[in-house]
């Protein structure tokens, strides 16, 4: 499955579209990780664990949006975009979306 | 005896109540140098690879396949930070700290986004879009943790 964030695909032309699909995982962080970001609080920088999660937690974002367009007949989404948002203190969800579509190369 | 325990005792405060945060302070603008020494390095590596905003392929270039490619990076302030940020917000202006926070973290999500492109062949990447979202405050204090996400499409030959 191709995925790209632009309306199309270098080297491949569209020839049906088959709908928006879209993905999203709800993500609590959990306390091992949590005491490690609170050392790191008193310092700054990076924290190297959430990136990990956060990581993980996008691909199966991406990974159900991909799922749903297979399910639909599509080989490619095109114009996925990313959303972050926290719905509650210490769960972020993960949200991506896009434009399932079939498309063939150019000869 | 009394006043040696005494002045062990506030030799053990003063440390911890002055010495800490110093430390703290240090530590941080060591470990930001060296990163942005570190971008300032990774930089000048990529620095012919076209990265871009636009949707489709700079003028005389040519791809036959695309792929999302993205880059990411949590970061946190420190109490610190947060601290003096509450007096800066008194008066106004800008903040500095946050400011070299965020620029760190932006340009971190950006780099590893150009290099996982690089690890796939690709001749540009376009269509790159930022996002940045705070994820939810440290336990206890309100020491910001932010996520900030580059992403955009490779393009290869």
């Amino acid at each position: 499955m191709i995925v790209v964030n632009t309306e199309t695909i270098p080297g491949h032309r569209i020839i049906a579209l088959k709908g928006l699909v879209q993905g999203n995982t709800i993500r609590a962080k959990h306390l091992g990780r949590d005491i490690g970001a609170g050392l790191k609080n008193l310092v700054g920088g990076e924290l190297t664990a959430y990136t990990e999660l956060l990581t993980e937690s996008r691909r199966q974002a991406m990974e159900r949006m991909m799922a749903q367009a297979q399910q639909l007949g599509a080989n490619a989404v095109v114009n996925v975009r990313f959303t972050t948002s926290s719905v509650a203190a210490g769960a972020a969800e993960l949200y991506a979306y896009g434009t399932a579509v079939t498309v063939e190369p150019v000869a | 005896m009394d006043d040696l325990a005494g002045a062990v005792f506030l030799l053990l405060w003063l440390l911890v109540v002055i010495g800490l945060p110093i430390a703290f302070i240090i530590t941080g603008r060591i470990r930001e140098k060296n990163h942005f020494e570190d971008i300032a390095r990774r930089e000048a590596i990529h620095r012919n690879f076209p990265v871009i905003d636009l949707s489709f392929l700079p003028a005389g270039m040519t791809g036959s396949r695309g792929t999302l490619v993205t880059g990411q990076v949590v970061i946190a302030s420190d109490y610190l930070k947060n601290f003096f940020a509450q007096y800066r917000q008194i008066f106004g202006g800008e903040m500095k700290s946050y400011q070299t926070m965020m620029q760190r973290a932006k340009a971190e999500a950006r780099l590893r986004m150009i290099e996982e492109a690089r690890k796939l062949g690709a001749v540009a990447v376009i269509n790159v879009r930022f996002e940045t979202s705070q994820i939810g405050q440290a336990r206890g204090k309100s020491a910001a943790m932010s996520e900030v996400l580059c992403y955009g499409t490779a393009v290869m030959t």
